[in-house]
């Protein structure tokens, strides 16, 4: 038990267990917040009371979602002065500027008019409502926007260089487009909207395979599915893109999700192995599995590389990723998630286009049902796979090639961290467990139906003089 | 070039302290009231209190956030040596903000609420706990090396003083967060609550009076700036001025009435954070580091002035534009569905 006593280890494992939790809550917030305006949208055009009572359900699952991910977003952000001063020393001029770029244009946005969102439907214009959904969804998206820019920035630092331990920016613009940062932001925002769809899809599913309103919930299945009919098969591709700029800028990363040891030189084929046991002593896998060619489509749709896969070997081993096998494996399970998940995707329209959906017989898909309830999960599995082999093969580097992990960290007494670590830990799983049991309840209550619908007329925001008057305020659906 | 050396880091020297009173004027309330609930009578009007603050405190939170952000791109070096000189106020107020914040949708959904109202409750305290001895431990020094690292102790930011400073803020937070009730309730419980706010008061002006005569004796800093002609003026007005506000205030309650409580004490709060801040000025760890010293470099104080500061009033706008939403007296004790 070494690592109890070292602070850099211990923060790492720190930053890993925060990060990992956080990231299970943001996927929804900022997904669903999309499919919120659409219902929303699609009420306002038709009239159909259906949609406003999918906007009022699926927010009360919202706002559940928002509090624990705002709650475990705040400790992400005071670690990297707790926890890693001497990295937000360095690279603060940028780094430090792009997160509080994402408090002034996010997070403020998506606060201001989450209440006004989700207690203000009787008390603003429907249109006013409409705006302040689009305006959360607007907020919840720019955070992926900047979060992203600073974990790309992480990947490829450009822009500038260090200058006394310190990074000087000589070009802002630069810094905010390095090479990662379309693909990256693309690949998580479509990872948000994924993961959204699938738990939507997949609660819709349990209801109707339940016979609770399955009509209603058929709607919001549609939804679902006809939005993954685009985005499932578009996140492969931009996985591959990813994997792409990995194999351009961080070939000892792409070596260590691959787990290849020996480099595999240009104008050959490449196997892709699916199954393998790396062994990081002997630098070699102890067996493995693999489909001929998989990996030239990979990285190159097409057969033969064009150039070199460079193998683990090259480095030094105190200049590579370790945990091999981790991020081989995380690899893995995202790729195979996201084919899951198209494949689940194709099946269901399938099913649509010989009219097996309607209503009517929707009911009877009760396999169908069973695919989308246990995939609802998949999606969270896959997000946090993808972190791992990003954050976990940039090893051993926090910012790559400039700032080593080991450099990063503060100097706090380890038992100081260890506390903390476990705090967390607990914190964490009670979270979790809460999240789980109240919003499984939020479920099992089903929506209310019986909601009063605000009309197009404008009303005042207040019908009465405060202080004279005191009209009961709640919505009035709580009122008895 | 010189002149922009000096000139940015003050500019967000000025934003920050902007940020920081925002926030603690308006958690300063949301967190008063969490500590105030831990005393609300039934089940009821714990429902009320919270449903006052339903659709803010996010948005009252988030200021923190902001801050910490422009604190980290403005003056990195100052981010990384205070949190991690403070690691254990920092994480106090974080458990604090998770439980509270939890809390609070939990409980909504929640059969029995006896275990998140005390989560609520506590966790506010404990944020409030951790925010004062921060304050207390930033305005009593850290111990740096000659770069700016922090060279201390895990347990340095705990003193008599300290703990003074916190338990002074958390009284100040109970006595905002009374009055914002004054303002948003009607009936017994404002009643109770013209009662708690006149008890703060009182507490508040102890300690306040406390750390005004402890301050110049414990910290050699302090004494050389406040007693340092010309500035000796203004600081000598800062205590009448702050005696002056706390009459009106107790006045105002005694005399029932709703708003004038809550504003004479967001006053009362601007002038201590007047006074604070120029007792720190220009230093950001006092003694030991100058905001030029640890500001950024001037091409991102410009950048963050661009894309932060000129958000600053679109910020405030639709901030206010929601209060103006929620205006008028809360009586519900659902904020859910
Ligand atoms: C998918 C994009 C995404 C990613 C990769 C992260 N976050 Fe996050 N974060 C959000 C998307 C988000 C959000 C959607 O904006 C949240 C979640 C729910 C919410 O209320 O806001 C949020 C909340 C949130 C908050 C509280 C904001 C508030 O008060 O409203 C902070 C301080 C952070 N995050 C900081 C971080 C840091 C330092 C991260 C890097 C490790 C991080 N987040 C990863
Ligand atoms: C929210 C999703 C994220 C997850 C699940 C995640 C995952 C991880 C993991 C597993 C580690 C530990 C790596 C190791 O020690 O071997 C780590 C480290 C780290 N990541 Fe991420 N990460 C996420 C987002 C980010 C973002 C958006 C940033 C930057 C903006 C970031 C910056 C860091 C830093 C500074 C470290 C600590 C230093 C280190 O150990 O490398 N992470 N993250
Ligand atoms: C099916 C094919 C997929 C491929 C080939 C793929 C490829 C990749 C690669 C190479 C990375 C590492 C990027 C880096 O280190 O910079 C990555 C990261 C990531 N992946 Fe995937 N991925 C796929 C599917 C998915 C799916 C289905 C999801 C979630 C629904 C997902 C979510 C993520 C996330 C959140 C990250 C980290 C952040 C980022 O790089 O944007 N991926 N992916």
């Amino acid at each position: 038990m070494e690592f109890l006593s070292d602070t850099v280890v211990l923060s790492r494992m720190q930053f890993a267990l925060t990060a990992i939790f956080h990231m299970l809550w943001p996927v929804l917030s900022t997904g669903m917040a999309i499919y919120l305006v659409i219902v929303e949208g699609v009420w306002l055009k038709t009239r159909n009371p259906d949609y406003y009572y999918h906007a009022r359900f699926w927010s009360k699952l919202y706002l559940l979602n928002f509090g624990v991910g705002v709650a475990t977003g705040i400790p992400m952000e005071f670690q990297f002065g707790t926890n890693w001063a001497p990295f937000s020393e360095a690279v603060g001029n940028f780094f430090g500027s792009v997160i509080g770029f994402e408090a002034s244009w996010a997070f403020m946005l998506e606060a201001a008019f989450l209440g006004i969102m989700v207690f203000g439907w009787e008390r603003v214009h429907p249109i006013i409502h409409f705006i302040s959904t689009i305006l959360v969804a607007t907020g919840a998206n720019l955070s992926t926007l900047w979060i992203l820019t600073a974990s790309s920035w992480m990947q490829t630092p450009t822009g500038g260089e260090m200058v006394n331990g310190k990074f000087i920016v000589h070009d802002y613009f630069q810094a905010i487009f390095n090479p990662f940062m379309a693909v990256s932001v693309s690949h998580m925002f479509i990872a948000t909207l994924e993961t959204s769809l699938f738990v939507i899809g997949g609660i819709s599913a349990w209801y109707i395979l339940n016979n609770r309103q399955s009509a209603f919930f058929s709607k919001a299945f549609k939804i679902a599915l006809a939005a993954a009919i685009a985005v499932a098969p578009l996140q492969i591709y931009i996985g591959h893109l990813s994997a792409e700029q990995v194999y351009y800028y961080q070939p000892s990363k792409l070596a260590a999700m691959e787990a290849q040891w020996d480099t595999i030189p240009g104008g050959q084929s490449a196997n892709w192995s699916i199954v393998a046991l790396p062994n990081e002593k002997a630098e070699k896998n102890d067996w493995e599995i693999a489909i001929p060619n998989g990996l030239g489509y990979i990285l190159e749709l097409k057969q033969k590389l064009s150039a070199p896969v460079r193998g683990l070997k090259e480095w030094k081993p105190e200049d590579r990723p370790h945990l091999v096998g981790l991020i081989y494996y995380s690899f893995r399970i995202m790729v195979g998630i996201g084919f899951l998940l198209a494949g689940l995707m194709l099946w269901s329209t399938l099913q649509w286009l010989r009219g097996k959906l309607s209503p009517e017989n929707i009911a009877q898909q009760r396999w169908l049902m069973r695919a989308w309830i246990f995939a609802a999960p998949l999606g969270y599995i896959a997000v946090d796979s993808g972190w791992i082999v990003r954050c976990v093969g940039r090893q051993p580097w926090t910012v790559y090639g400039l700032l080593r992990t080991a450099d990063s960290a503060s100097h706090v007494p380890a038992t100081n961290v260890l506390v903390s670590l476990i705090g967390f830990a607990v914190t964490y799983s009670i979270l979790f467990i809460g999240y789980l049991y109240f919003g499984s309840r939020i479920i099992r209550r089903g929506p209310r139906l019986d909601l009063p619908m605000p009309g197009m007329e404008t009303k005042p925001a207040v019908e009465t003089t405060p202080g004279q008057f005191v009209p009961d305020e709640r919505p009035v659906e709580a009122q008895q | 070039m010189e002149t922009l050396t000096y000139f940015l880091p003050q500019v967000w020297f000025g934003i920050l302290a902007l940020f920081l009173f925002l926030y603690v004027m308006l958690d300063g309330f949301d967190l008063g009231v969490g500590i105030l609930s831990l005393t609300a009578s039934n089940e009821e009007r714990r429902g009320i209190l919270m449903t006052s603050l339903s659709n803010i405190w996010d948005a009252n939170e988030t200021w923190l956030v902001l801050m910490g952000g422009g604190l980290f791109g403005a003056f990195p070096l100052a981010y990384g040596t205070i949190l991690n000189a403070l690691y254990i106020p920092i994480l106090l107020m974080v458990f604090g903000l998770i439980f509270r914040a939890v809390a609070f949708e939990f409980r909504e959904q929640a059969k029995r609420k006896l275990f998140w109202n005390f989560a609520f409750g506590a966790g506010s305290f404990l944020a409030a706990l951790g925010q004062g001895f921060a304050l207390g431990g930033v305005l009593k020094g850290i111990n740096v090396d000659q770069a700016g690292h922090f060279i201390g102790t895990t347990w340095d930011w705990l003193s008599w003083q300290t703990i003074l400073v916190a338990l002074t803020l958390i009284q100040g937070y109970v006595l905002i967060g009374s009055n914002y009730l004054i303002w948003k309730t009607t009936g017994e419980l404002q009643e109770t609550h013209y009662k708690t706010a006149k008890i703060a008061a009182v507490t508040t002006l102890i300690g306040a009076i406390l750390i005004t005569i402890t301050t110049p004796i414990f910290y050699e800093y302090a004494r050389e700036r406040l007693f340092h002609r010309p500035l000796v003026y203004v600081f000598a007005a800062i205590p009448l001025l702050g005696v002056l506000l706390i009459s009106l205030l107790i006045r105002s309650l005694f005399r029932k009435e709703e708003r004038a409580p809550f504003i004479w004490t967001i006053l009362l709060f601007l002038l201590t954070f007047i006074g604070l801040a120029m007792v720190v000025f220009p230093y950001i760890i006092p003694t030991q580091i100058t905001i030029y010293e640890a500001a950024a470099d001037p091409s991102a104080l410009v950048f963050m002035i661009i894309l932060i500061g000129a958000l600053i009033p679109v910020m405030l706008f639709y901030n206010i534009y929601q209060y103006i939403v929620f205006r008028g007296k809360v009586t519900g004790g659902h904020y859910g569905e």
